[in-house]
């Protein structure tokens, strides 16, 4: 039982994790109809910013803050530079593009970066809490602590103010969004930079358990890809749901049938859940209009 | 002048006529080698035009149908004792039978979603290939025999540069055979318009797994000649980058074109020789590429020139 309890514990650490990352891919589709592929590689820019911040003599909230905004920086660069002048492009167009950015951010952070393995230390220590037998490490703590602060801030920015349902209205319809006045490329870089933040953000907060290098991104991109997939692609709430499960899914696997083969539970739950229900657990059905 | 353009014969010709001039303007067997690397990453890469440039279906996980090839002339003689050239066979084979079983359930998915699908498929094969230690040597992969045919050792790059060669002419023939056939013109249909394709009576289901499963026959013999061409196999070979540069060969080249995949393939492979210089910086350098040329090239190089042509003489 005790067993069960940590696999629980670990497999929702890594999902909230998972959750964050399909949040930014959520923000970033329902907005522009893109899916961005370096999303993971804001994680990795999260990550190791805060690490080699660190290393300079920065202190960790001044490190993960500066990584915070070195990594909406690219997420802007990215929209402006690369998604911007390819507007109304096809999708395979679209994926290659981020694709070529995620290989590019890659290339950048072994030059900036190095290619060693880097961890952060714990926010608040490493010594473990035991609940029913089973241990949980602080930092999982902060990782829900992020998790529901980011889905609360989310909430209150696009329920409660201006800019945000602005936001809202470009994800339901760009041309009527325009149409009252809506600066539509403003908000879709808003989307950017915003999805970039969550990321780091992200990374920010997992490097204490896990170790990151420059080339972390990709995988973090599949499973957030799979979380927001899984969840029902564009749902916010679907997004956490899927990271959970996702992670829950991962670990109980590792644990329980081989830790080899458990990065490949999460394709198997996408074409499981795709086979079932096409628009995912919590995602609305669409009619394809000709 | 459009007529000898569009002609299939026109295509083959010029690729046969780039096949003897390049021996004759490089002959050191460096550049051979590079050469036959660009032919049988062309073959692989017409696999895609097929599905991707033809039917419009998207995989980013083709690199794993290349890897099911190169291993099967790696595990064929060493565990089963095959003669290479019948495990040079049974790769594509069993890439096809694969691609049959995987391809029903996830062709079903469109986009973003056959995107992904299709990427898993191949994180999956080079997780297989990196794990089962036993079978494929893990992580460092493993040697392939040389292959011998009545006696004769097939080595060298000059051997190779024609048979891979031979093979990529062969592959450019079924093609453009496809292309021209009715088969060709109901895939390219698809591509335009699903729902009009199937409202014109084309079993849309049936017709993208013919062109997955065609695919990856392409594929895994590419993989297969590289395979016995290296004498060495690693993991590598199926891995997610492998697959992007696949698919960004036929993209930078010109989706649907022979001719653009083979340019694609080329620019690819030699982008790294010319590359060596700044080794640190050729990832870099390799996305910075691929976006430019999606932004400001999104046709590709093939389509981009035969356009140009066309508006100088009409």
């Amino acid at each position: 039982m005790a067993e069960l309890l940590q696999l629980a514990f670990s497999g929702l650490s890594v999902g909230a994790i998972y959750a964050l990352i399909a949040l930014g891919f959520a923000l970033v589709y329902n907005a522009s109809d893109v899916i961005n592929f370096a999303q993971g590689d804001f994680v990795m820019i999260g990550g190791m910013g805060a690490v080699f911040l660190l290393a300079a003599g920065f202190s960790l909230p001044v490190a993960i803050a500066l990584a915070v905004v070195a990594a909406v920086l690219v997420g802007l660069l990215l929209h402006r530079l690369a998604i911007e002048p390819a507007r109304g492009a096809s999708p395979v167009t679209l994926i290659m593009i981020t694709i070529g950015a995620s290989i590019f951010i890659k290339g950048v952070a072994q030059i900036v970066f190095d290619k060693q393995f880097h961890s952060l230390p714990s926010f608040s220590g490493d010594k473990p809490i035991v609940i029913g037998g089973a241990t949980l490490l602080p930092q999982s703590l902060w990782v829900f602590g992020g998790v529901a602060l980011v889905l609360v801030l989310l909430w209150a920015f696009i329920e409660k103010t201006l800019v945000g349902k602005a936001l809202l209205a470009v994800s339901a319809n760009r041309l009527a969004a325009r149409l009252v006045g809506i600066n539509v490329t403003a908000i879709l870089a808003l989307a950017f930079g915003l999805s970039a933040a969550i990321g780091a953000l992200a990374g920010a907060l997992v490097t204490p358990i896990a170790l990151t290098r420059f080339d972390v991104g990709g995988l973090f991109t599949l499973k957030g890809f799979a979380a927001a997939m899984v969840g029902g692609m564009g749902s916010p709430l679907g997004a956490v749901v899927g990271g959970l499960l996702i992670g829950l899914l991962e670990s109980f696997s590792a644990g329980l049938i081989s830790s080899t083969y458990k990065d490949a539970v999460a394709f198997l739950a996408i074409v499981l859940v795709l086979s079932l229900r096409p628009r995912g657990l919590l995602g609305r059905a669409s009619v394809e209009r000709v | 002048m459009r007529a000898f353009f569009s002609s299939r014969w026109t295509t083959l010709g010029f690729l046969a006529l780039l096949m003897l001039v390049t021996p004759i303007l490089a002959p050191s067997s460096f550049y051979l080698r590079v050469a036959a690397q660009v032919w049988v990453f062309s073959l692989a890469a017409l696999g895609l035009t097929i599905l991707t440039g033809y039917a419009g279906q998207i995989s980013l996980g083709h690199a794993g149908f290349f890897g099911i090839g190169a291993y099967a002339v790696a595990i064929g003689p060493e565990k089963f004792g095959l003669h290479p050239l019948a495990a040079l066979a049974a790769g594509p084979v069993i890439a096809g039978l694969v691609a049959y079983v995987v391809g029903r359930p996830i062709l079903r998915l469109k986009g973003y979603y056959l995107a992904i699908a299709t990427l898993g498929f191949g994180f999956i094969v080079a997780l297989i290939l990196q794990s089962e230690v036993a079978w494929t040597g893990g992580p460092d992969g493993m040697r392939v025999a040389k292959l011998a045919l009545a006696g004769w050792k097939v080595s060298g790059a000059a051997n190779w540069y024609w048979i891979s060669a031979g093979f990529l002419l062969l592959g450019a023939y079924v093609a453009l055979t496809l292309d021209a056939s009715p088969t060709g013109r109901a895939l390219r249909a698809l591509h335009d318009s699903e729902v009009a394709a199937a409202g014109a009576g084309v079993d849309v289901a049936r017709l993208k797994l013919t062109a997955f499963v065609l695919s990856s026959l392409f594929a895994a013999t590419a993989g297969g000649l590289l395979g016995l061409m290296n004498n060495l196999v690693t993991p590598e070979i199926a891995s997610f980058m492998h697959s992007v540069e696949l698919i960004a060969m036929v993209i930078i080249g010109g989706l649907g074109s022979v001719i653009g995949a083979v340019l694609g393939a080329a620019f690819l492979i030699l982008l790294p020789q010319v590359l060596t210089a700044f080794q640190d910086y050729d990832q870099a350098v390799l996305g910075f590429l691929i976006m430019v040329f999606m932004i400001l090239l999104p046709d590709g190089i093939a389509p981009s020139l035969r356009k140009l042509f066309a508006e100088r003489w009409p």
